[in-house]
């Protein structure tokens, strides 16, 4: 029987199994942040461990640090400025590579990963983090791990972990225009759940995946873990290939040629068999809008807010109506009458080079509606001057953007960038759990493309209306 | 780690589903650079009212639960981020012990690291619990590690599930990175038949 492109992986990074234990694997690159490698750290001095192999490590700042004109200073909390000055000390003193906030290399650990070049197909790859299931874009094995974790790769690059199982999630049809990944994605958590996906590394399949673009790929894989998934994978192909190539870290020349047969290799096979599949046939999606307070529960932008009786399931009725209740919500409300006050495009979903040029196609030429203050926080430092150079900035600018730093950010408001209690946020992020973006605070996950023309309408609006080609 | 074998205690009842780690320990909490210290902010935003004083609604404020050390809540508990601070809080907020028809995959990777047991149930029997512990005073269960039961003194009784890999290092407190050390020569094998990446 053949394998699917997970096992390959797996097998490969096997370094010991015995029955009954969780196998130890080896790990092929390990991506640190300030907020959870500190007690990693901790833990080795305590322990006199070094760090076995630093130069698969790499480090940057990306959750707290500021992303307005004071990025440069010292941060003003002491707390987190304690953060950022721990990882430089054990960057420096375990001799690990930092990507510091004046690097043009630093940015939001998952955007800068593949941006370098460093994520490659067929890796292992874990950070303390959950949204390390993006890097599954390149047909790698990427995966979120706690800080006792982090220690554990620290001392030993491996890591124990129990084989997870295989889920396929196969698209169909057509993507009709208008619907981005960030829409597949979230009708895909709609229809699986929260916990769809829990003890499965999912692999996106099908002529749509296929047809999407490294930047919607790695959308789609970031938020496996909204559907609860270890990690989500999609093979890598041309398209792929060609994002990378040239690259920092992708090997040059006559090495090139040689790493992208073996990388070629890791497919799945045609007579493999998944543990469990899913087909979402795209002819029937729409963009999509999240009204409650678990990335679940979304909703077609056709669509209106929902009655909790709604819903068969006890649970769900319940967790329906605190969440229509938390988010200031009536039901029966058409969607696309939804008045806003914050737009947010940023976060490791979609603040990619591609996803700001999609923002910035509908925003050309037309103005930040009066009540709404909207944001833009490239994903990487990088990110920032490539789009500088197309002239992105400005088109955002003149219609009343403001144009950040990269960072984290408000995504999850551990920076000064939050909401205030009640207002209400079109964010291209991927978590919309109470306060996650400040205490109070109101979050509608949505598309680039949505949360642009959000704040330009001032309300939500189905951005198939708009002429996009 | 602390080592786990048999726990008896209070049980508090958390009846929400999808209980996600924003909740558990919200970010604000996440700047301090030590293991300890975030017990008293576990559930801040629902704990506590805007000027700090504990909210008297929340249901594990209430008197009867203030020795609680077994919590029992619904589906889906610790969704959300990889933060290890969550069973951190919840560890230092009193918990031994939590029980739910379900969990999420880091989450529970980051308890079984840290002594915190995790034991998933069915829902019926998940129900069982949260109804008796809401209706009785002092409701105490008995949970035995080595036998992989629970039972309390009103005639409930269940046995659950566990590997044996974890169970192991729970009750003889392992550490993880120790057990991994001792198979030090195998990884220097794979290393030295690895092919280096960049
Ligand atoms: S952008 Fe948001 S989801 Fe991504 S790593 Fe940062 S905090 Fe996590």
């Amino acid at each position: 029987m053949g394998k699917t492109m997970f096992e390959k992986i797996w097998n490969e990074h096997i370094v010991s199994e015995s029955e009954g234990e969780p196998a130890l694997i080896y790990i092929d690159l390990h991506l640190i942040h300030e907020v959870t490698s500190p007690q990693a750290f901790e833990g080795l001095r305590l322990q006199n461990r070094s760090v076995r192999r630093p130069e698969l490590t790499i480090s940057t700042v990306d959750h707290n640090i500021p992303t307005d004109e004071t990025r440069d200073q010292e941060i003003k909390d002491p707390i987190a400025r304690q953060q950022v000055e721990a990882l430089r000390e054990n960057c420096r003193d375990f001799g690990i590579t930092l990507y510091d906030v004046d690097n043009s290399s630093q940015g939001i650990v998952h955007v800068i990963g593949p941006e370098q070049g460093y994520t490659q197909p067929g890796m292992t790859i874990v950070c303390g983090d959950s949204h390390t299931s993006t890097h599954g874009a390149f047909g790698a094995l990427a995966f979120g791990i706690g800080t006792s974790e982090v220690e554990h790769v620290l001392a030993t690059q491996t890591l124990r972990q129990y084989k997870p199982k295989t889920m396929q999630i196969d698209f169909i049809g057509e993507i009709p225009l208008g619907v981005s990944a960030k829409d597949m994605i979230l009708a895909t958590i709609g229809k699986i759940g929260t916990a769809g996906g829990t003890g499965h590394v999912i692999e996106y399949t099908g002529a749509p995946i296929k047809s999407l673009n490294m930047e919607g790929r790695m959308t789609i894989c970031n938020m496996s873990i909204e559907a609860g998934a270890r990690a989500g994978m999609i093979s890598a192909d041309e398209t792929t290939f060609k994002w990378m190539k040239g690259r920092k870290f992708v090997p040059k020349g006559t090495e090139y040629d040689k790493v992208l047969e073996k990388w070629g290799t890791y497919k799945t096979d045609e007579d493999a068999i998944y543990d469990s599949k899913v087909q979402i046939d795209c002819n029937e999606l729409e963009p999509y809008v999240s009204w409650g307070t678990n990335p679940g529960q979304v909703c077609k932008i056709s669509d209106y807010v929902p009655y909790p009786e709604d819903f068969e399931d006890q649970v769900d009725k319940e967790s329906a109506s605190r969440a229509i209740d938390y988010m200031g919500l009536k039901s029966g409300t058409k969607i696309q009458d939804i008045k806003i006050d914050r737009a947010f495009i940023g976060s490791c979903t979609n603040a990619r080079l591609d996803d700001l040029r999609e923002a910035a196609k509908l925003v050309k030429g037309k103005k930040v509606s009066n009540h709404v203050r909207a944001q833009v926080m490239p994903g990487s430092t990088l990110t920032k001057i490539l789009a500088e150079k197309e002239g992105l900035d400005s088109i955002f600018i003149e219609a009343g953007f403001e144009w950040r730093n990269s960072g984290c950010s408000m995504c999850l408001g551990m920076n000064p960038d939050i909401l205030s209690p009640e207002e209400r946020c079109a964010s291209t992020s991927n978590r919309n759990f109470e306060g996650r973006q400040g205490k109070g605070g109101r979050t509608h996950l949505v598309s680039p493309t949505m949360a642009a023309a959000a704040a330009i309408e001032g309300t939500f609006v189905d951005v198939r209306n708009w002429g996009i080609e | 780690m602390e080592k786990f074998y048999k726990h008896e205690g209070i049980v508090a009842p958390l009846d929400r589903a999808n209980v996600d780690t924003d909740q558990i320990i919200p970010k604000q909490f996440l700047k301090r650079i030590e293991r300890t210290g975030f017990g008293e902010y576990a559930f801040f935003d629902w704990r506590y009212l805007e000027d700090g004083v504990l909210n008297p609604d929340f249901i594990l404020n209430k008197p009867k639960y203030k020795n609680a050390t077994i919590l029992v809540s619904g589906k889906n508990f610790g969704s959300g981020s990889s933060r290890e601070h969550a069973p951190w809080a919840l560890f230092e907020m009193g918990f031994k012990v939590i029980i739910a028809p379900s969990f999420a995959d880091i989450f529970r990777n980051n308890c079984m690291q840290n002594g915190l047991l995790t034991i998933t149930l069915d829902i019926s029997m998940v129900d069982q619990i949260m109804a008796n512990s809401i209706k009785e005073n002092n409701y105490l269960i008995k949970v035995n590690l080595e036998e992989q039961s629970i039972k309390d003194d009103y005639g409930f009784t269940s046995k659950f599930n566990i590997d044996p890999f974890r169970k192991e290092c729970l009750i003889e407190g392992f550490d993880d990175i120790d057990l991994s050390f001792k198979l030090q020569d195998k990884i220097e094998k794979f290393e030295s038949n690895r092919i280096s990446r960049w």
